[in-house]
């Protein structure tokens, strides 16, 4: 049988490049995620603090772990598709030469 | 009309499994739907995949329970898709074909780590498949009034003819329109929280019964010391007997009045003591069931609960909001001087010797609900209470990346690009989704939803209190969500047996055709394991139950995946060695954990593990494993050479 993925594509010269990107913004995510996880453990009482328009701290930190997760995602989706692009018509003009 | 609107949306799906499966006749288009899944399709689908019944059902559950405690999940959740997208997504598309199985082993070629990976996406689908299962029969016995594991044999039944009948191509667009529609009506449902608002008596919804009923104050009869003892000040009620929980605390009496008997909880309300009002069920030696003093009936059910006691220290009529804000929603809510009438339960054998579970009212400030706490104990814990919800962070965040049925999912769209802009579609889809769960956790806490035997109805049932139409379709889609899932947890482990057993671990020979026939005779046989777990672990929170599955995917394969991506030097025994070190102890740690002791019937006290979430110790463990293991074999490959 042969073993190979079940839809084939080409080169992909900006692997490297993002798997680098990829890392860099998960340790970003990871240092925040840990963080709120570190401050439930340590100070769970200061979790209850109103912060704005009456919600507390585990509100708001909770709301903002989702929405920074779209916010990275998006700058990584925009990043890696400007290398790529960047990248393959590079490959695509060596090629030509 | 409710199970007509159920039977229509549950024959749409299937309809939909029928005809796109007629297309499906390669192992490619079984297993991946051939490559060829748009990149925003896939990304709703994945929401539909991950938004499971645990999701909706089990996490709206625990926080119209526990409050806050619940939303812990959907934020872990959610961050699980941040190592999917950013470390996991591309290289897994890169390196598979359709299964996890072949990604893990496309640079060794190792019986070994077939065998491990295998079996791991067998053990962790199955133990994922539990809670589907569990959901199923959960939201069949209301709507449909069957039995728990009648529900439970439906879904078995339904979902082995969609994955037998189609595979990839089908769950990925059956998951794409119940995704879509599971946050549709997610929306629709806390906006008619927001514009019904907050009272101290809500109309209420009553088991077996149409339409809402009014309001059930629950009674309060002073108490005096007498002697040392309390006991009620009207001394036509008489104390009868007594007994002392301890875990959660409580004293409880049973009163006898009128020529009739009750239980009561001793509590203090605005500082003064009361009896409080209870609920309680006593089953006999003969096994007649009584609830609140009359033979359990259709009729005669336990009434549901949650509501909330004072608003901002205000009581009475006055004190509906009417329409608010979600932002007001919260603060209300969250305000320290709201006070919130939740539910606990003892269960002791009474004078009698009749096995009597009572459900008492606790009053819950709503800043202590609307932060961390009321599940898991972290002000003045132990270590261990504090490392227990550490593991559950950690299992969170590094489960997602590592479930079998996840995975499979980048192997429908046709290049690295697109399984990444389809995780990003999915991460908006699952977290706003998940921004809504707190919404309507809180809101069936507050609107007297809550079934004080089984807390996963509480969304529909909350759907209920603003009419039929709309319980009969979020049930429907709820379905659906079980049917999804289950699908493509069962595609999943299928493949496992099919693909990464039989044909590449025991090389047994066999054409397109056969393949497919024999990934869905494993679909056949793993969907009759499901039902019958599903029926076993009745009553069981579902999100407790996925987040165990977390950290069982977590602790088995997140490591090999890591490690095989970032360390050059993982060897092929390396990554078995920590597949099935990673299995093995998180497997343990759950078997031996208080949480199963009780479900198995024994004392949670007597459990030889003191923790329930295994993350914290398996996790590092099969890190460990795979390092140690890696380097040994590595030395003695340079010693032969």
């Amino acid at each position: 049988m042969l073993h190979e993925p079940a839809a084939q594509s080409g080169k992909d010269h900006a692997a490297s490049y993002k798997m680098r990107l990829g890392v860099w913004m998960f340790l970003v995510y990871a240092l925040l995620y840990g963080g709120f996880v570190v401050q439930n453990v340590l100070s769970p009482v200061a979790m209850e603090k109103p912060v704005a328009l009456g919600m507390n701290v585990a509100v708001m930190y909770g709301f903002g772990l989702i929405v920074f997760a779209l916010i990275l995602a998006l700058i990584y989706t925009v990043m890696c598709s400007r290398k790529e692009q960047e990248l393959d018509a590079q490959a695509s003009k060596e090629g030509n030469h | 009309m409710a199970i007509m609107v159920f039977l229509l949306f549950v024959g749409l799906v299937l309809f939909l499994s029928f005809y796109l499966g007629r297309r499906t006749k390669s192992a490619s288009g079984y297993y991946a739907a051939g490559g060829s899944i748009h990149w925003s399709v896939n990304g709703i689908a994945f929401a539909g995949d991950y938004l499971s019944a645990a999701s909706f059902l089990g996490i709206c559950g625990m926080i119209a329970t526990v409050g806050y405690d619940g939303f812990l999940y959907s934020i872990g959740y959610l961050a699980g898709w941040i190592v999917a997208l950013f470390i996991v997504a591309e290289p897994m598309k890169r390196l598979g074909k359709y299964t996890f199985t072949d990604a893990l082993d496309s640079k060794f070629d190792s019986r070994g780590i077939k065998l491990a990976a295998a079996v791991s996406t067998l053990i962790v689908s199955v133990c994922y498949l539990i809670p589907q299962m569990v959901g199923a029969g959960v939201l069949v016995e209301p709507l449909l009034g069957m039995p728990h594991a009648v529900g439970v044999i439906i879904v078995g039944a339904i979902v082995i003819t969609i994955v037998a009948t189609a595979g990839m191509t089908s769950t990925t667009y059956v998951q794409f329109l119940k995704g879509g529609m599971l946050i549709i009506f997610s929306l629709i449902l806390v906006v008619a929280v927001c514009v019904r608002g907050l009272s101290t008596a809500p109309a209420q919804m009553a088991p077996g019964k149409e339409g809402k009923t009014p309001f059930h104050e629950p009674q309060a009869l002073a108490a005096v010391d007498q002697g040392g003892a309390m006991v009620p000040a009207d001394s036509a009620w008489q104390i009868v007997e007594r007994q002392e929980s301890k875990a959660p605390k409580a004293s409880l009496a049973k009163l006898a009045h009128a020529g009739q008997t009750s239980w009561w909880k001793l509590d203090t309300k605005d500082g003064v003591p009361m009896f409080l009002e209870t609920q309680w069920v006593a089953v006999g030696a003969s096994g007649e069931k009584i609830i609140n003093g009359a033979p359990a009936s259709p009729q005669n059910q336990l009434r549901y609960v949650g509501n909330i006691e004072s608003l901002q220290g205000r009581t009475g009529p006055e004190t509906a909001t009417g329409s608010i804000s979600p932002f007001r929603f919260l603060a209300l809510v969250g305000d320290k001087d709201t006070l919130i009438r939740r539910w606990a339960s003892a269960t002791f054998a009474d004078a009698a010797g009749d096995k009597v579970t009572v459900y008492f009212p606790n009053f819950t400030p709503g800043n202590l609900v609307l932060r961390p706490g009321l599940k898991y104990k972290l002000e003045d814990s132990t270590p261990l209470q504090k490392l227990d919800f550490i593991s559950l962070m950690l299992a969170l965040f590094c489960g997602t990346a590592a479930l079998p049925h996840i995975l499979i999912r980048y192997y429908t769209v046709p290049s690295p690009a697109c399984a990444r802009k389809s995780t990003i579609v999915a991460i908006a889809a699952i977290g706003f989704f998940y921004i809504l769960t707190l919404f309507m956790g809180l809101g069936a806490m507050v609107n007297g939803v809550v079934n004080l035997t089984d807390n996963n109805m509480s969304a529909p049932l909350l759907a209920k209190s603003f009419g039929t139409l709309l319980f009969a379709i979020i049930s429907a889609i709820a379905f659906a969500t079980v049917l999804g899932t289950v699908s493509g947890l069962i595609v999943a482990a299928s493949g496992a047996v099919a693909h990464d057993l039989m044909d590449r671990f025991a090389g047994v020979t066999m054409n397109e055709k056969q393949k497919v026939r024999a990934g869905k005779t494993a679909a056949f046989v793993i969907g009759i394991l499901a039902i019958f777990l599903g029926i076993l672990f009745k009553e069981m929170n579902v999100n407790f139950l996925v987040g165990l599955a977390f950290a069982v995917a977590a602790s088995a394969n997140l490591p090999a995946i890591i490690m095989l991506l970032f360390w050059k030097r993982t060897t092929a025994l390396g990554i078995t060695a920590s597949i099935v070190v990673g299995i093995l102890t998180a497997l343990t740690l759950i078997l031996l954990s208080p949480s199963m002791y009780k479900q198995y019937g024994w004392d949670p006290l007597t459990a030889p593990v003191p923790f329930d979430n295994p993350g914290f110790v398996s996790i590092p463990l099969s890190f460990i494993t795979l390092v140690l293991v890696s380097l040994m074999t590595n030395q003695r490959t340079a010693k032969t050479k």
